[in-house]
């Protein structure tokens, strides 16, 4: 019985590190511009998809992995600079209809690029699953959460302690305002896609082994990885870990205690009652609009 | 008298038009919406290109009935409203002699009231039982259904004296339409599905739903119905938790790819699956070897892409209908459908074919093999 809920602990904890990871970018993004990337899972993807390219003509893992993640930076940066900044001022609801373009469009491309098939990327230490207590653990949701943790970190350190991240949410907070104190908020909206891309592609690299990744992987994380972030609060970076692990673990004992029929059905229905009482999410910034 | 002129000479027209030494020139048409592009585009591309390359090929050789056959061919992207749209314009403006298409089943079932009004013979390549059950009078349809796989499994099951079973489906329309087929034909076998569990196509994790099935009571094996990568990732889970009870997937996993990402896990597992995908393994004796081994081979050499089933049901479909028009010597609408209906005895990619007034698809359940991977790679069950 203990073994039997310890299970459902780790299997929800796998899915909830991938949720997690992918809602850092959306929440990253957020906190820069105001935006929903609806890209962010295509940056996932992209990511998944460029390390296998790479380590199966030959690239070792960790060079594949660097590559990935540089490479989908750069197609970030693109997606900024022939996208985004060419709509000038145009408002949020704008950008993120041309985000959710920009999806449909890297997925196009991945799909004559990469094929239609699935690929799977070679986990980074072993398959042997971690039995604790009758319950078993993959090494690789390990490696997702301690990526997250370490990003949850580095991304405190950039907004609170350079000025940089401090531009980013100055820009977020009022663009006329920042433009005014001397910021290019030109350069701040594009570092905060090329700084997500990075993200997500990070995140696609260390989920792939176990997701699996083809052109179409995007979709249902990048989805699950925006109720995340809203869940634990847009903007916040613990918030997004914390909504993503809360999410995964939701739909693990819905599907463990309940029924697998309805595990997508209960966590929203739980998601929709915690924005009830806590619009901004659990983490989210309180704000109050000014008249 | 310069109007009987005019009316003789319109007779004459006529009588010259309805001529067949005026038809010999135009060409059979063969009508074809299917899904090239969009979510169901690894059936309509296969498809599409296995028509193009086989009117070619027929063509090459002279064409059928002295005619050459023209492809009309539309994309539906698997869209129900576009498909309607095209079948009009098929049979409106084309005025097609028969459709071959219709990669979907939702694409098929909206294209069916107007075949059936207008009287054209229909060949539908896509999966689900409703297109041919309850029968109807222009509609026939060339690939295998979710049932069959179903009952190749059971059948399996109950030669290895596996009755109590755990069914994990996915909670697609591929994956709920084989449960409730699964669940529909157990009791004929007498299987019981003690355990019932889903999971979603891009799920990284479902050990939850595998603990459960494991825990349960009297369970002797798991059968997954799902397609793509979420068995993959199925079986996986199925290693890491060490679950040893015989294991069975559904003919939506019959790839080359299933086992590449499944990798050690997938040793052992049972499927059934279409002889297309393991003409290699089939012995010589094996009357839909030739077959194809020829298909796959033209397909190959042609596009340098792996063959699938779905290309294969486009072939199916394509030789039945010429076959059809030779037998019938005509393209008379129903002197073709009955001909159709008179199919005995093809053997087709999909397995050998004996279409009757009741059955409009004409496959039984030779028509799936069952495998078991072994080292790697396909064996042919004992």
């Amino acid at each position: 019985m203990l073994s039997q809920t310890l299970q459902y602990l780790f299997s929800g904890l796998t899915n909830g590190a991938i949720y997690a990871l992918s809602a850092l970018g959306f929440s990253l993004i957020y906190n820069a511009s105001g935006v929903i990337n609806f890209a962010q899972g295509e940056f996932i993807m992209l990511g998944g998809v460029a390390a296998v390219l790479l380590t199966s003509a030959g690239v070792p893992l960790p060079l594949a992995i660097l590559l990935a993640v540089l490479m989908v930076a750069v197609v970030g940066l693109l997606l900024e600079k022939f996208a985004i900044e060419p709509a000038g001022d145009a408002d949020v609801v704008s950008l993120i209809i041309i985000t959710i373009g920009a999806s449909i469009f890297l997925q196009g491309v991945a799909q004559v690029v990469f094929g239609k098939g699935q690929r799977a990327l070679a986990p980074f230490t072993g398959d042997a699953p971690i039995v604790i207590a009758g319950a078993s653990l993959l090494p690789q949701s390990l490696w997702m959460i301690g990526t997250g943790a370490v990003i949850v970190l580095v991304l405190a350190w950039f907004f609170g302690r350079t000025r940089l991240g401090k531009a980013m949410l100055a820009t977020a907070h009022n663009r006329l305002a920042a433009r005014l104190v001397g910021i290019n908020t030109r350069h701040v909206l594009a570092l905060s896609f090329v700084i997500s891309a990075a993200l997500g592609a990070i995140a696609g690299v260390v989920s792939a082994p176990i997701t699996l990744t083809s052109y179409d992987v995007g979709i249902m994380v990048g989805l699950k990885g925006f109720v995340a972030a809203t869940l634990g609060g847009l903007g916040s970076g613990v918030g997004a870990v914390v909504g993503g692990l809360i999410l995964g673990l939701m739909e693990a004992l819905a599907a463990g205690y309940i029924s697998s029929a309805y595990k997508d059905a209960v966590p929203f229905a739980l998601i929709i009652l915690i924005l009830f009482f806590m619009p901004r999410g659990l983490f989210g910034a309180r704000v109050t609009e000014r008249v | 008298m310069s109007k009987f002129m005019l009316r003789m000479t319109g007779i004459a027209l006529a009588a010259f038009a309805l001529s067949p030494g005026a038809h010999a020139q135009a060409p059979i048409k063969i009508g074809s919406p299917l899904a090239v592009t969009g979510g169901a585009s690894f059936l309509g591309d296969p498809e599409l290109k296995t028509l193009q390359l086989y009117i070619e090929k027929i063509n090459g050789e002279g064409g059928v009935l002295g005619r050459k056959l023209e492809l009309v061919s539309y994309d539906d992207g698997g869209a129900p409203d576009k498909a309607i749209g095209f079948t009009k314009r098929l049979i409106e403006e084309d005025k097609v002699d028969i459709i071959v298409g219709g990669s979907t089943t939702g694409a098929t079932m909206a294209m069916v009231p107007l075949v059936e009004k207008a009287g054209i013979p229909f060949i539908s390549l896509a999966g689900a039982v409703v297109i041919i059950e309850p029968v109807k009078k222009w509609v026939f349809k060339t690939p295998h259904t979710d049932r069959m796989a179903a009952e190749k499994v059971f059948e399996d099951m109950k030669k290895r004296g596996l009755t109590k079973i755990g069914l994990l489906s996915e909670n697609s329309g591929f994956g709920q339409s084989g449960k409730k087929e699964a669940l529909a034909v157990a009791g004929k076998y007498g299987i019981q599905i003690v355990a019932e569990e889903m999971y979603g196509p891009k799920d990284a994790d479902v050990t939850t739903q595998l603990t459960k099935i494991k825990n349960t009571a009297g369970v002797q094996a798991i059968f997954v119905f799902g397609f793509g990568s979420g068995p993959a990732v199925v079986t996986k889970n199925i290693g890491q938790l060490g679950i040893t009870l015989p294991h069975y997937e559904s003919h939506g996993v019959a790839s080359e790819e299933y086992i590449k990402l499944s990798g050690k896990a997938a040793e052992g597992v049972r499927l059934p699956a279409a002889a297309l995908l393991v003409a290699e393994v089939l012995p010589n004796s094996d009357p839909q070897k030739p077959v194809v081994m020829g298909y796959s081979k033209t397909y190959k050499d042609r596009y340098k892409q792996d063959v699938s089933t779905f290309g294969g049901h486009a072939y199916d479909g394509l030789m039945i209908a010429v076959a059809a028009f030779k037998r019938a010597g005509s393209t008379d609408p129903a002197k073709v459908r009955d001909a159709i209906e008179q199919t005995r005895g093809f053997i087709g990619t999909g397995g050998v074919v004996n279409m009757s007034a009741t059955d409009h698809m004409g496959l039984d359940l030779s028509a799936f093999r069952m495998l078991e991977i072994r080292n790697g790679t396909w064996t042919l069950a004992k």
